[in-house]
């Protein structure tokens, strides 16, 4: 028993390691200085991404309520990185906060959840796991303590959020009450037969759809986003979506199998209005926040493309893209909260003639949007395309010509930033902002994976490997 | 036979000097960085015709047949256990010729910059530019495979995007690259989905398998020909959409709105990119695929056939009536490549009937050596006299002899005047033409008279006219002066025009083949007198028009005046394009989608906007506001579901 257990819940076990420290660390109140506090937090976390490298395995807990494999493995590791490289983007932000262990202590209680969510066997555990991951990120939300746009994101948040629960949690107990069991390989092959858990299927894909920001459960996002400090939006739109995306995936691939041909015409709904919604209000806001929210949103919808073909490429592109989305969109949130925070500006006016003063945040800026819209050869034109053949596998050319079409349009709103940055001409341009080291380091990291991750040809196959067996 | 990787080094040394001029050059030294650039072409170059020597000489040939050689290959990315990204060099008489071509007109083009772009400010970023763009054009001839042709195809349009908006501080100039971007971008996405459609049904990207399967009666022709979409069979839609792509980048008519714009480029970025090298990668791609477009889908060759000669003629006729130098050529470049691809449309696979694709490779060769002479020798011009416009010119004929020499050749040449080279090549094509549609000949001898008729205007009107007034107080000073450019702008001039007299001289049938075999073409002296005729007569009505200043043109004009404005206006093209994206797209589109985000999405932050600073206000705003709203909605998707896939779900 004994090592199996720490083997199998490795990464939990960290992470619950690296919470108790950080309370521990509270309660002492040793160190004064935030700067060291800010430290020793990304080095825990740095050792928290190496740590998930070494000694995997695979198995499952509590007669099948939580697994692990490679796949999931990889899954966590994606969630490591992208939290470790929003907390070095916090530095900045965090530096003069007042409460900042407890930020970290929820944020990581929020990833400690995702991790369970997504190991999960059982939809109680799966749920106690969501629940985890959200509750806390409401209290983020309303980090900004002075601002009241912060605490109306926390508020909707959590209002939402709640509504969602409820119609998830009535599918989960309809689903429970026909087959009389809540256990992933024990219901699946119960599922299938009569309205009622065809009912409770609509209710379950509702609840995972609010959480993806997919049209039409998507409109408590654009609020949300545009109150939340920016290291909590960045986390929102990659590490939180990243972590329903994988629960997702396994939850119609394991779970939903007998509702295949069902489940395939409720993607494509979603995909069509998801994509379009999502791009045609991404055009108009001015709102840097706001817009990045809606492009997210059409981001997802290439996300479902992908998984909608039903097959392995399908889930292993999906993945891909999830690491390359996790570089690209963390580097843009990287400059917005270096500008938020030294400027508190957050226009896409305001963006005006950035590069005059700042060179290199407007090149990471415009490569990672470049990544995002798609362009090669940057990582993100990879991403999608082998989202698109793989939904292409399916035969729907009107789906998958929509979706093209609207890669062009996202074009056209990626490049109207970039014209801000480089172009526009601004009386007033935002002066030279001088980042802390850990930023330009989580920036720099950032590029440099929104590069070459597409030229990797290497992880895509390791991806598909582990996600066939 | 050349080794492996002396070949790769031939689209490498550009990449070299592009990074080693980025990353260094500019800062430490950047007035050798054109030296640099010319000096890593000229070895460039130098491979390039040793392969070429190599592959038709010696090694390309087995039995009477030129072969297709992959020196290199490897796995880049493995899609699915069956389909992989392969990264290879394919060589084949077309990947050849194009190789002399990009690296000998690259050449041509960095040497006269060095004496064209002297002082200028960013003169290190320009040659860097330079060499990534020669780079992304080598990489896309030599593609062994679609998919790597499409990002190659990408980064020649992201280098050509750069030079074009080299002037940046000019809005013109941002404006006129953004549009080609767009534009050409658009096309791209028609490329794309035709690669995915073709790639799909052949289960390969590779180009000889690719080629093979969908060529000979496979399991995949089948499906490809079974599947369909519209009426039309899933190849005739990739092959069309694979030809939008080659018709954006090659300025076919109507894609072709952003190269006049493209012309705030710096005149020599115009003849290497916009003239010789990049518009006629859509001809290439089309040559590339040949067999399966004219064995196994001839419609999708009409389509390419009429897109070409409308082009073709509607260019020219717009050439008529430009004012600014440049854009004449860009719209001759247009009507050039409409040829070349008209050509390839009248072309059928192997033998005689090969006679088009032939012709049409023939064309891109000489046309690159001529329409490069003509942008150097405009960009001498513009140095000279500080304008792009006509109306500042004339009489430059004693003051610059060897520019208007050259220039001379070159529109002797475009016209197609023996024995220069564009005559041997538009021969061939008018003879394929004639022998498999007549009127696609028709419209192509008007051109060719329209042709004559609108480059001797320009020649006359830069070179004769009237006597050349300097406008001296406004540009620092010019007088009259004998002002012919330096040795560097004038020794490629000198050479292109060489080329200009002797490259319709070389036997092409014998290389550049539909099927690599020898394709006899037998010289009808006979047939040529019409077109040479016509040509004449263009000439004749330019002089009479044009040699001195006159009022003959402008009744001309009056007379005609619908057509002249018309054309003047390049038949309302961009005004089109405009409505239709400002006025169709904004408000059908555009503005509903803009009041469904104002009232439902922002209608809540409108409410937070009007009672700011009332907290009180606020709170109740948080309360009753449309969090409830956003339930509602959730709520009611849900029951769309549930409408839809219970109810009406069997």
């Amino acid at each position: 028993m004994g090592i199996e257990y720490l083997q199998i819940m490795k990464s939990e076990m960290i992470l619950t390691g690296i919470i108790f420290f950080l309370l521990f660390l509270k309660v002492w109140d040793g160190i004064k200085s935030n700067n060291s506090l800010l430290h020793i937090t990304n080095v825990l976390l740095f050792l928290n991404v190496v740590a998930g490298l070494f000694f995997n395995t695979n198995g499952e807990l509590f007669s099948g309520m939580f697994h692990t494999n490679n796949t999931l493995v990889l899954e966590k590791t994606i969630l490591n990185v992208g939290t470790f490289l929003i907390s070095m983007m916090a530095f900045d932000w965090l530096k003069d906060h007042k409460h900042l262990l407890e930020f970290y202590i929820l944020l990581l209680c929020t990833l400690l959840g995702m991790d369970f969510m997504i190991s999960s066997g059982n939809l109680l555990m799966f749920y106690l796991g969501l629940e985890l991951s959200s509750i806390p990120l409401a209290a983020l939300c309303n980090y900004d303590l002075h601002s009241i746009k912060s605490s109306e994101s926390a508020v909707k948040m959590i209002l939402s959020s709640a509504f969602a629960s409820c119609i998830l949690l009535f599918g989960i107990s309809m689903l429970y009450g026909t087959t009389g069991t809540l256990n992933f390989v024990e219901m699946a092959p119960l599922l299938g037969h009569g309205n009622l858990q065809t009912l409770a299927f609509i209710f379950v894909f509702a609840g995972f759809a609010f959480k993806l920001s997919s049209v039409p459960f998507h409109l408590w996002t654009a609020d949300v986003y545009e109150g939340a400090p920016v290291p909590v939006t960045a986390y929102l739109s990659v590490i939180s979506k990243a972590s329903i995306v994988f629960i997702f995936i396994t939850a119609l691939f394991q779970l939903f199998q007998n509702y295949g041909p069902m489940w395939y015409h409720m993607l494509y709904l979603s995909i069509l209005l998801t994509i379009t919604v999502g791009n045609l209000f991404a055009i108009r806001q001015d709102n840097i926040k706001r817009f990045l929210a809606f492009s997210s949103i059409a981001q997802v919808g290439y996300i479902l493309l992908g998984i909608s073909s039903g097959t392995i490429m399908g889930v292993s592109s999906a993945l891909f893209f999830l690491m390359v989305y996790t570089f690209s969109n963390l580097g843009a949130f990287g400059v917005i909260s270096l500008v938020a925070a030294k400027t508190g500006k957050d226009k896409i006016s305001d963006f005006k003639g950035f590069y005059t003063h700042n060179k290199f945040a407007s090149w990471v800026m415009a490569i990672c949007l470049f990544s995002l819209a798609g362009i090669p050869p940057t990582a993100g034109f990879f991403a999608k395309m082998f989202l698109v053949t793989a939904g292409a596998a399916k035969g729907n050319y009107w789906l998958i010509s929509i979706a093209v079409m609207n890669m062009v349009i996202s074009l056209f709103y990626y490049l109207k930033v970039v014209k801000a940055i480089f172009i526009d001409e601004n009386e007033r341009p935002i002066e030279k902002l001088h980042g802390s080291l850990s930023l330009k380091i989580a920036l720099t990291i950032c590029i440099f994976g929104a590069i070459t991750m597409g030229f990797a040809s290497g992880l895509f196959e390791y991806i598909n490997t582990i996600t066939g067996k | 036979m050349l080794s492996t990787s002396l070949i790769i080094l031939i689209p490498l040394l550009p990449l070299l000097t592009f990074v080693l001029i980025a990353l260094a050059g500019r800062k430490y030294f950047p007035s050798l960085c054109g030296i640099l650039g010319t000096l890593s072409l000229l070895t460039s170059f130098l491979l390039a015709a040793t392969v070429a020597y190599d592959y038709f000489f010696v090694v390309g040939k087995v039995g009477e047949v030129y072969q297709q050689i992959i020196p290199f290959k490897m796995t880049w990315l493995q899609f699915t256990p069956n389909v992989a990204i392969d990264m290879g060099i394919l060589l084949d008489p077309i990947s050849v010729m194009m190789l002399v071509v990009v690296t000998l007109i690259s050449l041509m083009v960095h040497f006269y910059s060095l004496g064209y772009m002297k002082g200028e400010e960013r003169y290190a970023t320009y040659y860097s530019f330079l060499g990534l763009f020669t780079f992304s054009m080598l990489g896309l001839v030599m593609s062994s495979n679609i998919f790597q042709i499409y990002i190659f195809w990408e980064l020649v349009g992201v280098s050509s995007y750069l030079l074009i908006g080299y002037y940046f501080d000019k809005p013109s100039a941002v404006a006129a690259s953004k549009k080609a971007f767009i534009v050409t971008r658009f096309a791209d996405l028609g490329f794309l989905v035709g690669i995915l459609v073709l790639s799909y049904y052949a289960g390969t990207l590779d180009f000889q398998t690719l080629i093979t399967r969908l060529t000979t009666p496979t399991d995949q022709l089948h499906s490809i020909m079974a599947a369909s979409f519209l009426g039309c069979s899933a190849l005739t839609w990739g092959l069309v959409l694979v030809f939008i792509g080659g018709a954006g980048k090659s300025a076919m008519f109507p894609l072709h709105i952003w190269l006049p714009d493209a012309m705030e480029g710096p005149t020599p970025v115009s003849a290497l990119i916009h003239a010789a090298t990049m518009v006629v990668a859509g001809v290439f791609l089309v040559a590339r695929l040949f067999p399966v477009y004219s064995i196994s889908c001839p419609t999708a060759l009409d389509i390419v056939m009429w897109v070409g000669a409308s082009s073709s003629f509607i260019a020219a006729i717009i050439a008529c009536t430009q004012t600014d130098i440049k854009r004449v050529l860009a719209y001759s470049t247009m009507s050039q490549i409409g040829y070349m691809m008209f050509a390839l449309g009248v072309s059928r696979y192997g033998g005689e009937n090969g006679l088009g694709y032939m012709a049409s490779m023939f064309h891109l060769f000489t046309h690159a050596m001529f329409k490069a002479l003509l942008f150097l020798g405009a960009g001498a011009v513009i140095h000279y006299v500080h304008s792009n416009e006509m109306k500042d010119m004339g009489g430059l004929r004693k003051l610059m002899p060897v520019t208007h020499l050259t220039f001379l050749i070159a529109c002797l040449a475009i016209a197609g005047i023996p024995p220069f080279a564009g005559f041997f090549s538009k021969e061939e094509i008018l003879q394929a033409a004639f022998n498999s549609n007549k009127a696609i000949f028709g419209i192509a001898i008007l051109t060719a008279a329209i042709t004559a008729f609108y480059m001797f205007r320009l020649y006359f009107n830069i070179f004769w006219n009237k006597e050349y007034h300097a406008h001296g107080d406004s540009h620092g000073g010019h007088d009259a002066h004998y002002g012919e450019a330096p040795f560097t702008m004038k020794f490629p001039l000198l050479f292109l025009a060489l080329l200009s007299i002797v490259a319709g001289f070389i036997p092409f049938g014998k290389f550049v083949t539909s099927d690599g075999k020898f394709l006899l073409t037998e010289f009808h002296p006979t047939f040529s007198i019409a077109p040479v005729l016509l040509a004449s007569l263009g000439i004749v009505i330019a002089w009479s028009f044009y040699k001195k200043e006159s009022a003959a043109p402008q009744k001309m004009a009056d007379g005609m005046s619908g057509l002249y404005r018309g054309a003047y206006h390049k038949f309302y093209i961009d005004e089109i394009y405009l409505f239709i994206t400002k006025k169709v797209v904004f408000n059908l589109i555009g503005r509903p989608a803009a009041w469904i985000d104002r009232n439902i999405v922002d209608g809540f932050m409108n409410l937070l906007a009007d009672v700011t600073g009332k907290i009180s206000f606020l709170i109740k705003g948080l309360q009753s506001g449309k969090v409830q709203n956003y339930a509602a909605y959730f709520f009611a998707g849900v029951l769309g579901f549930v409408l839809v896939f219970i109810y009406l779900w069997t």
